[in-house]
């Protein structure tokens, strides 16, 4: 490497009131126009590493070691704000994960642009509307004439991280930093959004420092990648070395935990701690994720998960129309039945303007076998959450009906609600906002049992008994909610959920908040629960890997209708739809970017 | 199998990760906190301590000690009549905390639950109107000027500590309810109220379990810097005569009557005034010191 572009070299971040170092001692070189790819979860320095290369570090954390960049003299970490205001965008730009906050709300889109032109780039005055025009063009932007002149807000998330982009590489930047620059937006956006990083970065030669906890999306895009878990690197290699022989074990376990795609031998998702089985991205001991679904073979293991699923696979739903029949024995109606709903939202408009009311759902029709493991899938705004709230009795459909057992939901008593409630329970997708903060974990989990009127003796003992079950010590009863992390929070939501022994668990982005290590724990206890406590699972997610895993059948949603339904094995393999098609087509695969990589 | 390191069976591992994660942060107080506490102790301590000892009887009168500036016998001298001025600063630190309780107890207990009973109500679409109702309704006792709502009380009883302090309580009610209301309404609007309603928890319960203490915070602040507002009230109407009435020593009395010595002794007017600003000054920084420490933006970093 005759020349580099980036040199970071023994990089300590403290926080100011002493403690342990949450970056500790992170050395990496770029050579000029290489893509590294940062790979770590929450928590593991990777943006802080980042924000010291811009030397954006907040104030409360002290930096020690250095960070020298070509073309700027001296350490990034020790020189003045005015000389790094100069070096930012010159030298080094960045791209943040939420676009919506990164641009300023009240600011046309061009201004913006122009503004970074006007600040750095020597542009004639009179060039910069062209300049701008350029720009916009480049990222791809669609009208380029008109979006000059609109507001953030009236772009979609998509668009304003191509704008982000255009201001990150108004100025030719010799490094462009990307800190999860599409985890906020829907997969096919994603897609495309990741194509134009690719291809913005070769046009103006810039290197660039891509930031992120998905591998499949690093595995497509960097030649390099660098591994960071607890403040320091544990890895660094070519993709290929690292994703296919990883060394270090937390490498392994986060490959391993990532995909979805392979089982162990109970069918169970591999873990951090299990992931020395794990055979590598497309190896050959591959099981296939669907065999789960198969009816147990005969003579073969017939451990716990295996059978459970075969159970769910004899109730299929009648809906689905590659599905199996159903067993008429068991059961002859479903369980949930949702007939031409619609829902629509009508904001108020201000005095005089009445607003265009928004179709939310759109005549959904739609149902759920007892048993029966459905998900829900689609982008965001396809109305897959109004759905589960008006499932669950929390939103009223504007027309249609919904049947869950007995209960004619849209047209519930207050008794009815309450019976509705006790059947049905919700997991949500954020577990930081989902727990009441000023309560113990104890009185949360607790909650639906005393709504139900179960006595003090009988509810202890049934809120450790469910704690017990989704693997939390009950010595952690008397714990607040910030005293847990992400992982754990969302297994006391699903407690909460479980302890009245509902029939019915509906879940929303259960896990599209949690790290990818965590998220493979919690989908094994979902799917161990939903075995053993018999439940029927409706399950909503935007991530198809993760619906695939656990759900026997699904429905595509889009703007606010059911695109497509039928068994996941169906579905996937031969997707009828155009939509369904680019979403599967959308979702980055490690393996399939490993092939394209070599 | 290789063995992950320690790190990542912390990470994996359930039981050993609760340890684990770092207790709450012990957070460092603030200046305004620190200081507005500092003052606030301080005007307790002296109402707490006239109790049991004065310098001198509030009521005696010295003939032959009138108008005395400052000395060992009278550190900040005497009025009038001969009165020792640090006594009445003592005494009259009682009746500006009672005042201060009384006021922000009737604003409190009343406009809390006004403010959580409009943002309950305005969730069902039954009872959209009640809650809007109960509202303007508060908007109309804001729009009333407490010096109005204080004279009336004064006139129609008589003159006194009593119809201040309900003045004061009553015309501090809709700032409260607002308070309470946004409060309650961004908590309502949560996920775990989602959940606790999914789990078939009744409004009421869900108003005591979840929103109570998730909207004490502010509720607390809103009391601190309604106390500074209350003490600013009592000292101005008794100024006006509206408010303590003679004999009962009160710092806004005894800058009325030492208005006519201002040429001569301002001291006479410094002392009650000092106390009253810094009685305000340490509620309002008490105030903007908890607000820190609530503000729920403040948690996430």
């Amino acid at each position: 490497m005759a020349e580099t572009l980036l040199d970071v070299a023994g990089l300590t971040i403290t926080p100011a009131d002493s403690g342990a170092p949450v970056v500790d001692g992170v050395s990496l070189t770029m050579a000029p126009g290489e893509r590294v790819g940062l790979i770590g979860e929450s928590g593991s320095g990777k943006s802080l590493t980042a924000l010291s290369i811009m030397g954006l570090l907040p104030e409360e954390l002290s930096a020690a070691g250095s960070v020298t960049l070509a073309g700027f003299d001296g350490n990034v970490l020790e020189a003045s704000e005015r000389r790094l205001a100069r070096m930012r965008s010159d030298l080094v730009s960045m791209v943040f994960q939420e676009p919506m906050s990164a641009l300023n709300p009240l600011m046309r889109v061009g201004d913006q642009i122009a503004e970074v032109l006007r600040l750095h780039g020597g542009v004639p005055r009179a060039e910069i509307p062209a300049r701008v025009r350029d720009l916009l063009v480049s990222v791809h932007m669609p009208d380029p004439d008109g979006a000059r002149f609109a507001y953030p807000h009236q772009l979609s998330g998509g668009q304003r991280q191509r704008v982000m982009l255009a201001i990150a590489l108004a100025n030719s930047p010799r490094l462009l930093i990307c800190d999860e620059p599409t985890t906020a937006l829907d997969v096919t956006v994603q897609k495309h959004m990741l194509d134009l990083i690719s291809e913005r970065v070769d046009a103006v030669g810039a290197g660039l420092l891509f930031i992120t906890h998905d591998l499949a999306v690093v595995a497509g895009l960097c030649d390099r990648v660098i591994v960071m878990h607890g403040g320091r690197i544990v890895e660094t290699g070519s993709v290929a070395e690292v994703f296919t022989d990883p060394q270090h074990a937390y490498t392994r376990g986060l490959l391993a935990s990532s995909d979805l795609e392979a089982t162990d031998e109970n069918g169970r998702l591999f873990t951090l701690r299990t992931a020395g089985e794990y055979a590598g991205p497309g190896g050959t001991e591959r099981s296939d994720p669907l065999s789960r679904f198969a009816p147990p073979p005969p003579g073969g293991a017939t451990d716990r998960p295996v059978t459970a699923s075969a159970r769910a696979v004899v109730r299929r739903a009648q809906s689905a129309p590659e599905g199996g029949d159903p067993d008429p024995l068991s059961d002859p109606d479903p369980l949930i039945e949702v007939a031409g709903v619609s829902k629509l939202y009508r904001s108020g408009g201000l005095l005089f303007r009445r607003r265009r009311p928004v179709q939310a759902l759109e005549s959904i029709d739609l149902s759920v076998a007892r048993g029966q493991r459905l998900g829900i899938v689609g982008e965001s705004g396809s109305g897959k959450s109004t759905l589960l709230s008006i499932l669950a009795g929390l939103d009223t459909p504007t027309t249609g009906h919904v049947r869950v057992g007995d209960i004619t939901v849209e047209s519930a008593s207050a008794a009815d609600l309450k019976t509705l409630r006790e059947h049905l329970q919700i997991v949500f997708q954020d577990p930081f906002a989902s727990l009441d903060p000023r309560m113990r974990i104890a009185d949360i989990v607790a909650e639906p049992l005393i709504a139900k009127g179960i006595g003090r003796e009988e509810r202890e003992a049934r809120v450790e008994e469910m704690l017990r079950a989704v693997d939390l010590e009950p010595a952690t009863m008397r714990r607040y909610p910030h005293q847990f992390s992400g992982g754990q929070r969302q297994r006391i939501s699903i407690a909460r959920a479980l302890v009245s022994r509902p029939q019915i668990l509906v879940a929303d982005e259960p896990v599209s908040a949690l790290d990818v290590s965590v998220r493979a724990q919690v989908l094994n206890l979902l799917s161990d629960l939903v075995d053993d406590y018999a439940l029927t699972l409706v399950f909503v997610s935007h991530d198809l890997g993760v619906v695939r895993h656990l759900c026997s059948d699904v429905v595509v949603m889009k703007d606010g209708r059911i695109v497509e339904a039928g068994t996941t094995e169906g579905v996937y393999a031969h997707p009828r739809e155009e939509y369904t098609r680019s979403l599967i087509a959308a979702t980055p695969n490690l393996a399939e970017a490993l092939a394209g990589a070599r | 199998m290789s063995e992950p390191n320690p790190r990542d069976t912390v990470a994996t591992d359930p039981a050993a990760a609760a340890p684990a994660v770092p207790e709450r942060r012990r957070r460092r107080l603030g200046a305004p906190l620190l200081i507005g506490g500092v003052l606030v102790a301080l005007i307790v301590v002296l109402a707490l301590v006239s109790f049991v000892w004065t310098p001198y009887d509030p009521g005696a009168v010295d003939p032959a000690a009138r108008l005395e500036s400052a000395s060992p016998a009278h550190p900040f001298g005497t009025d009038r009549f001969g009165r020792d001025t640090l006594t009445w600063i003592m005494d009259g630190a009682r009746i500006t905390l009672l005042v201060g309780v009384v006021a922000v107890g009737i604003a409190l207990l009343i406009g809390t639950p006004i403010g959580i009973l409009a943002a309950v109500f305005a969730q069902y679409p039954w009872g959209g109107w009640i809650g809007a109702a109960i509202m303007r309704a508060n908007d109309i006792l804001l729009a009333f000027p407490a010096l109005l709502l204080a004279i009336i009380f004064a006139a129609v009883y008589q003159p006194g500590t009593g119809p201040a302090m309900a003045a004061v309580g009553i015309a501090s009610i809709p700032g409260f309810a607002r308070v309470a209301r946004s409060g309650t309404l961004q908590v309502l609007g949560s996920d775990y109220v989602r959940a606790a309603r999914a789990a078939n928890r009744s409004p009421g319960a869900i108003a005591v379990v979840h929103v109570l203490p998730n909207i004490a915070g502010m509720v607390i602040v809103q009391a601190s810097v309604t106390f500074a507002i209350a003490v600013l009230a009592e000292a101005g109407l008794s100024f006006l005569g509206l408010g303590t009435q003679a004999p009962v020593p009160s710092w806004g009395r005894m800058l009325q009557e030492s208005q006519q010595f201002l040429t001569t002794h301002p001291e006479l007017a410094l002392w009650p005034g000092l106390f009253i600003a810094l009685a305000v000054l340490g509620f309002n920084l008490l105030g903007d010191g908890l607000r820190d420490r609530f503000d729920p933006k403040m948690e996430v970093r």
